[in-house]
């Protein structure tokens, strides 16, 4: 069980000083060239490399995390984000020139991203590494300084963290706070520029009223309940599978995890032995023997999680032990929206099912609630899956899987409403953690046309400002079709499409 | 003058109705459609072309707003928009397919744009209508209900606009509230999902602290102190009109005006003249009389402006009328950075110029405040230039001219820390306005290859999930230098390149 004798916290009067420390750095500009941010990204790649072992220990410690899932879903995610940002960071760094109508040609403009300054960020403690790490990634490659808090319900992780981040990266300008609600607002009352949350819903609202006051720009990563769709057509081998693997990978505690279960009867009397058998091969008939599934956090989540727990409709599972934090794979039917366990996001190995009659129903029950961080559609009928889709809004959404939408880079993640603000991964962690600064440059020529824009305002003057920079409404709007480079080809294609049948045609000599 | 009799406040009861409607609204699905919103953004640019003469007659009345600036500011620059919405909307709405290395193959994945709800824009009065509808044709567009609260401040454009957004736009799904304090807190504890607010960056602050509790996202767009660094090598000439124009358009009271003056006594000394000149120029010996001048907007103002004009620093101008709200375009020099002119955004035609030696004095006294909206510097060497940009950081930045980096649509326009958060204008507003919302469709064939992710957990398994998704450097990274299009043009060419080259010298036969 973890204590929090293995986690030394930080004292508040340090944490002025760190960030002054932090403030510094950038004001020097370390953080800005791009070898620099190149350098440490390689450096987080080594440390997801060669401590692997020792964030999965740590984590094992905490939880009893199965080692698998620290190396799938920590460090193998972060090596393979550092790796996309090390092959990406070039252009996504680079000023990206615009071009516009005829009327702007004497402006040379670009766009110019530059980094915040000093980024704090909040990590939670389901994916202790992943998710303190792949947010320090993007405040990295934007150019800032940064300095982390992990959560402190994952002392192991966070000492670990704490330890590795000083030997393999920049302590200049990248740090790492330990503690609790004292230190989290300390910080956020501090002099940073930007803050990064994950973690929930509640305590993210906190955080965004404590630096709204301060025009500080937020991201919160929350959760919510995910609801989970089964049409009647799905298939149902797959579904089981996917499903039981979604709600029990880090014993639930997932916020992408597929909270609760929609579906008719007919369809929850074929899935339910399918999901058994799908977890009894994952565990064994005791998941409590077994090394790849681990326990709840700690005692508090572990009493907030028994208490949700209808006997009366358990019909599998339900079993509890407060020594080891273990609760097992439960399913619960007749569910219905007044029960405990549909008030709150789950975050553990629990899965009611509420009984729907089709899909109108599944996106009435929907949309009576908060926007979720995701929504799941198991079904053999893309366009159910669309009507679905378009009748409702989420974080994310997946067809016929579970979880893994977060998976490629070129997808951002994050919430909507009540499940969050704002998106990461790939080239949205840059973007998340850089203002995009217009820069315009003026030309001193042009002032025969820019001096029309002067006073004193006669019709003749305002008539050409006015055509100047009118814009025209293009009704075949051909560039839809493709950019510049695909007409380039198109055309050159085309001409020698028609030489070689003028060639053919004419001296009948067929070829190129 | 303006008088608050004539506009009529929304009661507060009201203000419940109108959003439950606009909910029920959007419930509906309506606002979906893109036949809906281009009918709307259509109507938005009538209205705009229509009603100038009503609009600028508003503005006119409200603070002797020159015609033609309500002409090109307001009206001129909102159809434009619209119209560069009309052309685009098909492709900022599509879901946007995206691809990833092979490992995600088995994913169908694209991120798909969709409206976040009700839209709560409030406006500023400096730019009544600019500074309300452009903001609302980015919530339209994104297929948003929205309410619009314009500033009481121009109480005749607040009332004109409230008239004609109910006679040009569907008032099922876009409503405006009048009133001030009261009604504006109402709203915004009211069911909205979104907040654009533009103001100062006080009320700013109290906005985004009042809607964190419900975790809703907000755009602000504030202001600040907007430096002018002028650069001993600069052309006189030009940036003395350009500046002259940039202190007195709308009489100063623009977001991005240049605010206060860097550069050495050298410089100051040639630049007053053709300042002076300029402004003689633009509004005559008297600017008050000039019909292309425009007064400070209401008694508070003028009073607030009165006290940052330190007569012992005035060089030119300094007059003040308060039975007409005017104050005559000032220029003060020797102002240090405790001057009372100094200490707020003057929002006036007050010029207040500081004496700097060079542009790292100039870096310094910039960095040594917040963030401005803008930042602009004039010179004739683009290093020095770049190097002020690369040292600071600013929303926008222009060289060589003032508030005009604001015009091409293809750039974000907005601010960075005190000066605020988010951007808009062209394809930003859409984005702004959108939720982005990832979705997958995952294949349900790839079972065998997924279920290598489930328990239990051996050392082979997870070998093999880490090498399916592991990233790999690429060392030279030909997508940098173009895309698939690029590319393919590039190696047709190649090949016709090649024939005709053999051709020539095989069988000296010239030709393609």
């Amino acid at each position: 069980m973890s204590t929090k004798a293995s986690m030394n916290e930080t004292p508040l009067g340090q944490i002025e000083t760190i960030l002054k420390d932090l403030r510094t750095s950038f004001k020097s500009g370390k953080t800005k060239p791009l070898s620099w941010r190149k350098k440490q990204i390689e450096q987080l790649y080594k440390m997801c490399d060669e401590q692997r072992e020792l964030f999965a220990s740590a984590a094992n410690t905490d939880f009893a995390r199965p080692i698998t899932e620290t190396y799938l879903y920590d460090c193998g995610v972060i090596r393979n984000e550092c790796i996309h940002a090390l092959n990406h960071l070039d252009e996504w760094a680079k000023d990206e020139y615009r071009s516009d109508s005829l009327a702007y040609a004497t402006m040379s403009k670009y766009v110019h991203p530059e980094p915040y300054g000093t980024c704090l960020i909040i990590g939670a403690w389901n994916y202790p590494f992943n998710l303190t790490l792949l947010p320090l990634l993007g405040a990295i490659a934007a150019g800032n300084c940064a300095i982390v808090k992990p959560s402190e319900l994952a002392p192991h992780s966070a000492s670990v963290l704490t330890t590795m981040i000083g030997r393999y990266l920049d302590s200049s300008c990248i740090r790492v706070v330990l503690g609790a609600i004292d230190q989290t607002h300390a910080l956020l009352k501090g002099d940073i520029d930007h803050v990064f949350y994950t973690g929930s819903t509640a305590v993210g609202k906190i955080v965004a009223k404590t630096v709204a006051e301060k025009m500080i720009p937020v991201v919160l990563e929350c959760g919510g309940k995910s609801p989970v769709y089964v049409a009647d057509d799905a298939n149902i081998a797959v579904t089981a599978k996917r499903l039981a693997w979604g709600k029990t990978v880090n014993c639930g505690q997932t916020c992408l995890a597929p909270d609760y279960l929609l579906c008719s009867k007919a369809t929850e009397s074929r899935l339910i032995p399918e999901i058994i058998r799908a977890w009894r091969t994952f565990y064994t008939d005791n998941p409590v023997n077994s090394d790849s599934y681990c326990h709840i956090v700690n005692g508090r989540h572990f009493e907030r999680l028994k208490k949700l727990i209808d006997t009366s409709k358990v019909i599998y599972g339900g079993e509890a032990d407060a020594n080891r934090n273990y609760i097992s794979p439960t399913i619960m039917t007749n569910v219905d929206e007044n029960d405990k366990v549909m008030q709150e996001e789950i975050f553990g190995p629990l899965l009611p099912i509420v009984t729907v009659q089709n899909e109108h129903e599944a996106i009435e029950f929907i949309n009576a609630r908060s926007k979720p961080l995701a929504l799941y559609i198991f079904t053999s009928n893309n366009n159910l899956a669309k009507t679905i889709i378009n009748s409702t809004s989420s974080g994310s959404t997946c067809v016929n899987d579970v979880i893994f939408q977060i998976a490629p880079p070129s997808l951002p993640f994050g919430g909507v409403g009540d499940s969050g603000l704002g998106s990461y991964h790939g080239k949205y962690s840059f973007d998340t953690f850089s203002h995009h600064r217009s820069v315009v440059y003026s030309a001193t020529w042009s002032e025969p046309i820019l001096s029309k824009r002067n006073p004193p305002y006669t019709k003749q003057k305002t008539a050409f400002m006015e055509s100047l920079v009118k814009a025209r409404r293009n009704w075949v709007p051909l560039p839809r079709i493709g950019g510049f480079w695909f007409w380039a080809f198109a055309a050159l294609a085309t001409a020698v499409i028609t030489r070689v049948l003028v060639r053919g045609f004419r001296d009948d000599k067929w070829e190129f």
